[in-house]
């Protein structure tokens, strides 16, 4: 449980960190709460030359709603959003997610930025964030870009992110009336990686039928799962329960889970469906739907 | 029970704090590797990625040249020494480090000796093993084929892997029992391989001083007096004298059994202390401390009862395949090789009953160490308390009847078990009244009546206990021959204050309050002044040390002996100062007085003062006591438990709605510690029952081999236990106590597999083996045609 050797940087400014990725490539890993990059450097399951924390640069902790977005600083601690009450009364879903994230030692620490650009299918957050539509901000020498979350995924630990870059905040837009969502995760203990997990985000219409639904799964392939089958099948539709069954059908078609500890390819993609209906149903109640 | 004494004084029934807390809560505990040695080496250990390989060469030259690595040591080294075996309390033996091959994955092969912690961890790194791996057995059933490999190729005349068989029970009239019974259940079931996982891993530093040839090893050890003993017997040969080794155990943070063998790191550490002349210093990691200490249960039985159609159980069989890993290094104290197991008769008036366990060996790790409990204890209530639901289902009774059916009634205590147990004193009726009260067990029956019409899952389960604990008498158990007596050293000071010394070794029980206790108990001398010391083995009395929850029924009655033996000296000297004839003097807690004048009285005190500076002519002064207790028989605690759990239709998700414990361990000393293990030994008891599981794939990777994967509970996981006590006090204990450290551990899996079987039992279940995860429900749920 002890790293190989490492330099170790501490920048103080986000040109001074990105400064430091452009000289040091591929061999530099950017740390942010630590929450994935330190266990695989202390089992050796990874190595880097140089460990650039950004841990003290000002200004990239933050939670706050304007123009069109809810904007969350790309190091904001997952303990900062648990007990934002922000998030609690307006994004049900990323309060859900927040709060079933490791563990709370571990979330104290953790960032939700860290959470993405990890590019990690068994992390909480990309697939409540392909639920809601946010894009990310990535600032690198050139300036920033931004980045829809569903073309950030694009592997096993992979992301669009370039190696100079740092993910520095996520934008979601602000739902309209009528809005609510849930992320359901089925654990073996607290501070697992889920099983199977399901964000759902809904907007109804007047009519009580679904004007839009983000629906996205974690853990059940080699990255998060946007199941957009199942959204373009509940656009227009009364969300009544058989409804919302078929849709987690459609969202477990979607899967395509490995077995490991934590089960079977057959039980993980039928837990995808059970809890897609499930996140739908609390989803819709949420929205004001019943 | 009323207290005796006031709370001042805080001898038994008092809920007193602990007096080691401060120092815990504060982060001022002293453990293995808070201590730092000037000079100080550092070990790591290089560990096989196979579990059965011959081991071609090992190369050290890269390992070497790592800045701060000073040597790298090895089965060859320790061989020059006859170091690279060692012998188990078992009589079989166990490798230090391998010259040939390597028998489990995770087994230690070399070990790295260097000037800091990380320059250890980068020469291990950097040592190259060339390995060429061999036939991999996993599985104990296919270990007895007869084309099975022959693991143990070190020992000439051994032609299989059956390591003992071992029976005990009438095995013929058990057979005519079973022909003639009207009628039979029989179960197959497995108590999964878990590890203990204790909070604070195994560690050591090996100090060897060249100038006055003494080895002193600070070292998390449960036993530290054996341990010295094991050591001169061991290393006799290399001038290992036992005046000469200094055990001390400072505090430990969890020790469950984990902590009672001498793992192969403990002896590298001391050799590579004593060859290079400097304090060698080894922590395991965590993933090593899962993976490569001494595992516990790993039982295949099948369980089998006899019984009546009014639902008397006439007669008992269980056949058991113990899979032992390589080499049976069970830490094991009892005569028999399947430890107590034979309490498998469990709370019920079996009248016929035969047993047999057959020990294998395999490609896993070594150990069989008895988890939270006395020498298979948990895997014999297991197997007993299952079988009888399994029954009560079969007879369609309700399984709380079929137990008050079957228990061992009150009036027959002493009572002797068809497998030869002794059981001291129970009233088990009562405990499981009292449980099902408290839950409310009809209303629950009719609840779930009621929800399984409308398709909900709910289940009770009953576990009805006896354990067996406090190794033990001399006839029954020995380490290395030794007995297994327990001591205390009491000392009164002149001002009347108190320093009493033990054998055993608190690992977290809280034995500087519960002592402190017992000798406030007997002398009246405050608890909060009375200094309790263990550990360190210079200083205290020889005792075999901390587990099968022995401490307070063993160590515990030496220290109410060793107080009771002052109190004769002090009435002599209470006579004296008083000017009356010791008959005519009377014992109240912390005093005698005259009978017929208690103004006429000297306080213990006054007494001790007196030991000092005023004792009678011709007897010697000072006030202390040493006693040695070779306990005449075990004590047998007992309880119920009723747990409820509700199933989750669509995830299979078994979730503990209420958990009640009714314990009875007979007196009890300090009822909040009472409660503190009860909680946490109930925890632990779900761990396996929901959770926890070490197995192994088809080459004898590990699976759950870090917390990743290998599940230990928190209190998220935990329900609010809600726990109860009956007293029925031990007749053959000193203060009536039996002890309590593993009844929940022992008592709690076989009430929630109960509980979950009952849940499903409507759809045609009638077993489930635990960890009972989500899948496996969830499987049946889908068979059965209920799955969401």
């Amino acid at each position: 449980m002890i790293p190989a050797s490492f330099d170790y940087h501490a920048p103080g400014t986000l040109p001074e960190a990105l400064a430091l990725l452009s000289k040091y490539g591929d061999d530099a890993k950017v740390l942010s709460g630590g929450q994935s990059l330190l266990p695989l450097l202390k089992l050796r399951l990874g190595q880097t030359g140089h460990l650039i924390d950004i841990g003290r640069i000002p200004g990239l902790e933050y939670i706050r709603e304007e123009g069109d977005f809810l904007r969350i600083g790309g190091r904001t601690r997952e303990s900062a959003l648990e007990s934002s009450d922000l998030v609690r009364t307006r994004y049900p879903i990323l309060h859900d997610t927040a709060k079933v994230i490791a563990d709370p030692l571990v979330r104290n620490m953790a960032t939700v930025g860290g959470n993405l650009a990890h590019g990690d299918p068994g992390n909480d957050h990309p697939a409540t964030m392909l639920a809601l539509g946010a894009q990310v901000v990535a600032t690198g020498p050139k300036g920033e870009r931004v980045i829809p979350i569903e073309q950030f995924f694009l592997g096993l630990f992979r992301t669009a992110l370039r190696p100079d870059e740092v993910l520095t905040e996520i934008q979601i837009p602000v739902p309209p009336a009528r809005s609510g969502g849930a992320y359901l995760k089925l654990e073996r203990k607290v501070g697992d990686y889920a099983t199977a997990a399901a964000a759902a985000q809904v907007t109804l219409g007047s009519g009580g039928t679904v004007e839009r639904a983000g629906l996205a799964l974690t853990n059940v392939g080699p990255t998060p799962i946007k199941a957009a089958d199942a959204e373009k099948f509940l656009a227009g539709k009364r969300p009544d329960a058989a409804t919302l069954g078929e849709a987690g059908q459609r969202a477990a078609k979607a899967a395509s889970p490995s077995a490991d500890r934590r089960g079977s390819v057959e039980y993980k993609r039928e837990m995808a469906r059970v809890l897609a209906t499930r996140a739908l149903r609390l989803a819709v109640e949420r929205a004001g739907g019943r | 029970m009323q207290p005796r004494t006031t709370p001042e004084v805080g001898g038994m029934g008092h809920s007193m704090k602990r007096k080691e807390d401060p120092r815990f809560i504060r982060g001022k505990g002293n453990y293995v590797d808070d201590i730092v040695l000037p000079g100080m080496l550092w070990m790591d250990i290089v560990r096989s990625p196979f579990a059965h390989a011959k081991i071609k060469s090992i190369n050290t030259e890269k390992a070497l040249k790592v800045p701060g690595v000073l040597a790298v040591i090895t089965g060859e080294t320790l061989a020059k020494y006859n170091l690279h075996w060692m012998p188990t309390l078992m009589s079989d033996t166990q490798m230090v480090l391998p010259t040939e091959k390597v028998m489990y994955q995770a087994q230690e092969v070399a070990a790295v000796i260097a000037t800091s912690r990380y320059a250890a961890a980068d020469g291990v790194d950097a040592v190259e093993v060339d390995y060429e791996p061999l036939p991999v057995v996993v599985d104990p059933f296919k270990a007895l084929e007869p084309n099975a490999p022959v693991l143990r190729t070190d020992k000439k005349d051994k032609k299989d892997n059956r390591i003992f068989h071992w029976e005990a029970g009438d095995r013929a009239g058990t057979e005519k029992a079973f022909a003639e019974a009207e009628v039979t259940v029989k179960q197959d079931l497995y108590i999964p391989r878990i590890h203990v996982a204790s909070i604070e891993t195994c560690g050591c530093i090996a100090d060897f001083d060249r100038v006055n040839g003494k080895l002193t090893v600070y070292m998390t050890t449960q036993a530290p007096h054996a341990i010295r003993t094991v050591f001169a017997l061991v290393a006799g040969h290399v001038g290992l004298s036992e005046e000469r080794i200094r055990i001390v155990s400072p505090d430990i943070g969890g020790g469950f059994g984990g902590k009672v063998p001498v793992y192969p790191g403990y002896v590298i550490a001391v050799a590579a202390s004593v060859v290079i002349g400097k304090p060698v210093k080894w922590i395991e990691d965590r993933m090593e401390n899962l993976q490569a200490d001494s595992f516990a249960r790993d039982y295949h039985i099948t369980a089998e009862l006899a019984a009546k159609k009014d639902g008397t159980i006439t007669a008992l069989r269980m056949k058991t395949l113990a899979d032992h890993g390589y080499t049976d290094a069970a830490a094991n104290p009892s005569k028999f090789p399947a430890g107590l197991f034979s309490i498998c008769t469990g709370s019920y008036d079996v009248k016929k009953a035969f047993v047999e366990v057959d020990g294998v060996y395999t490609n896993k790790p070594p150990g069989g160490i008895a988890y939270r409990c006395s020498f298979r204890v948990t895997e014999a209530v297991h197997a007993i308390e299952r079988v009888t639901d399994v029954l009560a289902q079969q007879l369609k009774m309700d399984p709380a009847e079929l137990r008050m059916k079957n228990f061992i009634p009150k009036e027959k205590f002493p009572y002797k078990s068809a497998l030869g147990w002794e059981y001291d004193s129970g009233d088990y009726p009562a405990a499981l009244r009292l449980a099902m009260d408290k839950i409310g067990y009809h209303a629950l029956r009719k609840e779930q009546a009621e929800k399984r019409a409308r398709g909900e899952l709910m289940g009770i389960g009953i576990s009805s206990f006896t354990e067996i604990l406090g190794a033990g008498p001399s006839k029954q158990f020995d380490i290395l021959g030794i007995k297994m007596f327990d001591s205390c050293e009491l000392r009164i000071h002149p001002t009347g204050k108190a320093i009493a010394r033990f054998g055993t070794k608190s690992q977290g029980q809280g034995h500087e309050t519960t002592y402190a206790q017992i000798i406030a108990e007997e002398l009246g001398i405050p608890a909060s002044a009375v200094q309790v010391e263990e550990g360190d083995t210079d200083t205290a009395p020889y005792g075999l040390g901390t587990y099968a929850s022995r401490s307070t029924p063993v160590a515990g009655a030496a220290g109410a002996l060793a107080a009771r033996k002052i109190r004769e000296k002090a009435k002599k000297i209470a006579a004296h100062l008083l000017e009356a004839s010791e008959e005519d003097l009377v014992w109240e807690t912390g005093k005698f007085s005259v009978k017929g004048a208690p103004s006429r009285s000297k306080t213990i005190q006054e007494i001790a003062f007196a030991a000092y500076t005023n004792h009678p002519p011709g007897m010697e002064a000072g006030l202390e006591a040493v006693n040695y207790y070779d306990p005449p028989n075990l004590t047998f605690p007992f309880g119920s438990y009723i747990c409820v759990v509700d199933i989750d239709r669509g995830t299979g998700m078994v979730k503990i709605r209420r958990f009640v414990a009714v314990d009875d361990c007979g007196n009890i000393i300090n009822p909040m510690i009472v409660d503190g293990q009860i909680h946490g030994g109930l925890t632990m008891g779900m761990a396996p029952a929901l959770l926890e599981e070490i197995s192994y794939d088809e080459n004898g990777n590990i699976q759950g081999g870090s917390f990743m994967d290998y599940l230990l509970p928190t209190a998220v996981e935990s329900p609010s236990w809600e726990t109860y006590k009956t007293v029925t006090p031990s007749p053959h204990h000193p203060l009536g106590a039996k002890g309590v450290g593993e009844s929940a551990t022992v008592g709690a899996p076989p009430a929630i597999a109960n509980a979950v079987v009952d849940a499903l039992a409507h759809l045609g279940v009638k077993h489930v083996d635990i960890p009972i995860t989500p899948e496996k429900v969830w499987r049946i749920l889908k068979e059965k045609g209920v799955a969401e």
